[in-house]
């Protein structure tokens, strides 16, 4: 019977233990985030005490929600400016990227529980958050008239200006190794032919000519996205026939040609043998590490490296996804997020205040002077610093030289939930760019019956 | 007519519960059924009929979606039925570590299911990952378990298995006890050995707690989501998707409507399997 006793005292202490092992860990979670945000208020309560004389909106505390993916050193550099110039102190929360992110922001939305600030991406993903319902119009601010028009038709829906941009643009590109380069006497590609030839001679040197890191599927849909400058170069009004369900990708051979460059990336065994398997973080290491020679990423992925791998960042090199014409090779821009303004809101003046001090050349100055600067600002008048990264200077250059072109998800609302699937499937042969396509063009079809855009 | 006396308890001490059960429970599921005729921006709503429905039956990826959740759930629920029977089964012997070994094998179902799926997605990694490693040690090459479009889904199985297996155990177990001595008495007097005992006894009697193994983990099994979603996102491309990620992915897009339509086909399905199921197990079931 003693035993018996015993028995039971241990299964109830286990059962106690298993319990407060789960309130351990919540517990921990809880107090890391807040420890986080406590030393944020930290920083800015020493910097309210430096400066002694009241401010014009003393007092005032912003909350801002951003993922937790994007870097903040800039963010935080320019927080730090307005307090200690407005008194106007920034909270940043933090959610998740991807879609989760998008839920994350969704539901805070809909059930009036936003922060008084929303970084947010500009472009389809924008309209999706039906912004004149939730967002305060900023076409008559005066601080608009720094931003560039290229990002404002980015946050624009029924021709009112919804954002200001969060940090610097990105490019969808191909980075590249340039000591694989070196080595083996290779030059920048401007034509595709010309790449598929490196990749050749690549391969047989026995490094991998592209990564692929499918298991990270968005980073599937690369190769498709990244083409959309030459898509333009030959359909100039594809977006907006897409969007009128007037083009397809389907039977338009000029975006078709997205697909079957990803198709023709695998059947001439070009990737990584466990591309299915290998993820983002896998693939900069491959990389950096030589070896693989080519990732073609969102820029964004520099940042990244600087972050991982610091002393191999100028090893990175940059080109656009090359089409046809070796005269014409331009670049695929994406558009920075935006920094939206909640309608319902309790301090509207101050959070204009904060936006004209983050878009002014005081603020994007204090930006660039915390982080390292990965692409061109979408602010007029800012000059970029000379010791930028090899892979921006590169950036730099299709931009100066007038090649580039936003992404198909600037210049229109459409984009098919399904596409990474989608590209994971013709990029590892599993479907014909045809048939990934004509799988597309039916996602596209369904989306804009649920956003019941006319036409469709 | 009963009288009050006779009840001990008045129907108030339901009233509680029965608010509980209805707010997050029956008005839910109503409302769902009326949201998936609507297109739905979860402030706004406009009647569209069945046209979700309609949308959601022509998705690609349902095909896939509706073949992936009826072989996961047909593959989960027969190896923990039959692993399930087996370990049951030992451990209910006289074994002297016994006690220690149930704990071990219901440890699994105690961890967390991203964590288990986060973590065996690291280790079935085809070159990086220590399934593989240690296989590559014995000479053998390990496939690509998750990357391999015909066997990522056995591969999810294979773990939902390893997780689940503990729960099944412990229901067996629980029958097993249940069944009185006297009759593995009665067999060991007339001459019977082990396997008579497992084949005569313990197999036809077992049964009641081997039906609610099979509703249970062929439901969980269709309706299993976490797991897939942590291992593969229903990947590469659309081939381990069942409908619970299919159905997932749309609401992540911001299809509301359609995908609360989804849940509802899910609904039935389930019912209209478990129903037929769980009466044709109760059916043949033996009375101790």
């Amino acid at each position: 019977m003693g035993g018996m006793k015993w028995k039971v005292v241990a299964v109830g202490l286990a059962v106690l233990l298993a319990a407060l092992a789960g309130c351990g860990s919540s517990g921990n979670t809880s107090t890391s985030s807040s420890q986080s945000t406590g030393t944020s208020s930290n920083t800015e309560q020493t910097a309210t005490e430096s400066t002694s004389t009241a401010k014009e909106f003393e007092g005032v505390t912003l909350t801002l929600l951003m993922d937790n993916d994007s870097s903040r050193d800039g963010l935080t550099a320019v927080a730090k400016l307005i307090e200690e110039k407005t008194g106007i102190k920034t909270e940043i929360e933090l959610r998740p990227g991807g879609s989760e992110g998008d839920n994350v922001v969704k539901t805070r939305l809909a059930t009036g529980d936003m922060a008084d600030l929303v970084w947010y991406n500009s472009g389809s993903l924008l309209q999706a958050l039906n912004p004149e319902e939730n967002f305060v119009d900023l076409s008559d601010q005066p601080f608009m008239a720094n931003v560039a028009d290229s990002f404002k038709s980015a946050v624009t829906v029924n021709g009112k200006v919804f954002g200001i941009p969060t940090g610097s643009a990105t490019a969808g590109a191909w980075l590249y190794n340039k000591k694989v380069y070196e080595e083996l006497g290779l030059s920048v590609p401007h034509t595709w032919e010309e790449l598929m030839e490196n990749c050749e001679k690549i391969k047989a040197a026995g490094i991998v000519p592209v990564i692929g890191s499918y298991q990270t599927d968005w980073t599937a849909q690369l190769l498709l996205l990244a083409d959309f400058y030459n898509v333009l170069q030959e359909v100039p009004t594809f977006a907006e026939d897409f969007t009128a369900n007037k083009a397809k990708f389907a039977t338009t051979p000029a975006a078709l040609r997205g697909f079957e460059k990803l198709a023709e990336v695998y059947e001439r065994g070009f990737l990584n043998s466990d591309f299915l398997a290998t993820d983002y973080d896998t693939a900069l290491k491959m990389l950096v590490e030589g070896q693989g020679a080519h990732y073609p990423i969102l820029t964004f992925a520099l940042e990244n490296i600087q972050a991982k791998y610091p002393d191999k960042i100028n090893d990175i090199g940059l080109f656009g996804q090359p089409g046809d014409s070796a005269d014409n090779h331009g670049l695929t821009l994406w558009m920075p997020g935006g920094i939206y303004l909640n309608k319902k809101t309790q301090h509207l003046d101050a959070a204009l205040k904060w936006m004209e001090i983050y878009v002014s050349p005081e603020g994007i100055n204090a930006y660039i002077a915390a982080s390292t600067v990965m692409g061109p600002f979408a602010v007029q008048g800012i000059q970029l610093p000379d010791d930028i990264i090899p892979a921006v200077k590169d950036m730099v250059d299709y931009m100066n030289a007038g090649k580039t072109a936003p992404a198909l998800e600037f210049l229109s609302p459409l984009k098919g939930p399904n596409l990474p699937q989608i590209c994971v499937e013709v990029g590892s042969g599993m479907k014909t760019p045809l048939e990934g396509a004509e799988a597309y063009d039916r996602d596209v079809e369904k989306q804009a019956q649920q956003l019941a855009l006319p036409g469709w | 007519m009963t009288k009050l006396t006779e009840r001990h308890y008045t129907y108030w001490f339901l009233l509680p519960a029965g608010i509980i059960y209805f707010v997050f429970f029956l008005l839910p599921a109503f409302l769902s059924f009326f949201f998936s005729l609507t297109r739905w921006t979860l402030t706004d709503w406009e009647f569209i009929g069945l046209q979700n429905f309609i949308t959601f039956f022509k998705e690609d990826s349902l095909r896939i979606g509706f073949r992936n959740t009826l072989i996961y759930a047909v593959t989960t629920s027969g190896l923990k039925v039959i692993i399930g029977l087996l370990l049951g089964n030992a451990l209910c012997s006289n074994l002297k570590t016994r006690d220690y070994l149930r704990s071990v094998v219901f440890f699994p179902t105690l961890l967390s299911t991203i964590a288990v799926g986060v973590a065996f997605a690291k280790m079935m990694h085809p070159t990086r990952g220590i399934i593989n490693q240690g296989l590559a040690l014995l000479g053998i090459q390990g496939p690509d378990w998750l990357g391999n479009i015909k066997l990522a889904l056995f591969s999810v199985a294979l773990v939902d298995v390893w997780k689940g297996v503990g729960l099944a155990t412990v229901i067996y177990i629980a029958g097993i006890m249940s069944i009185p001595l006297e009759y593995y008495e009665a067999l060991q007097v007339d001459g019977g050995n082990n396997w008579h005992k497992f084949r005569y006894i313990t197999l036809p009697l077992v049964r009641p707690a081997m039906h609610s193994v099979i509703i249970l983990s062929f439901i969980g099994g269709l309706r299993s989501f976490d797991l897939i979603w942590a291992m593969t996102k229903g990947g590469p491309g659309f081939a381990t998707d069942v409908i619970a990620s299919i159905i997932y992915k749309q609401y992540q897009a911001g299809f509301y409507g359609l995908s609360t339509a989804g849940n509802v086909i899910l609904f039935i399905a389930v019912a209209l399997l478990g129903v037929p199921l769980y009466r044709f197990l109760t059916k043949r079931e033996v009375e101790l």
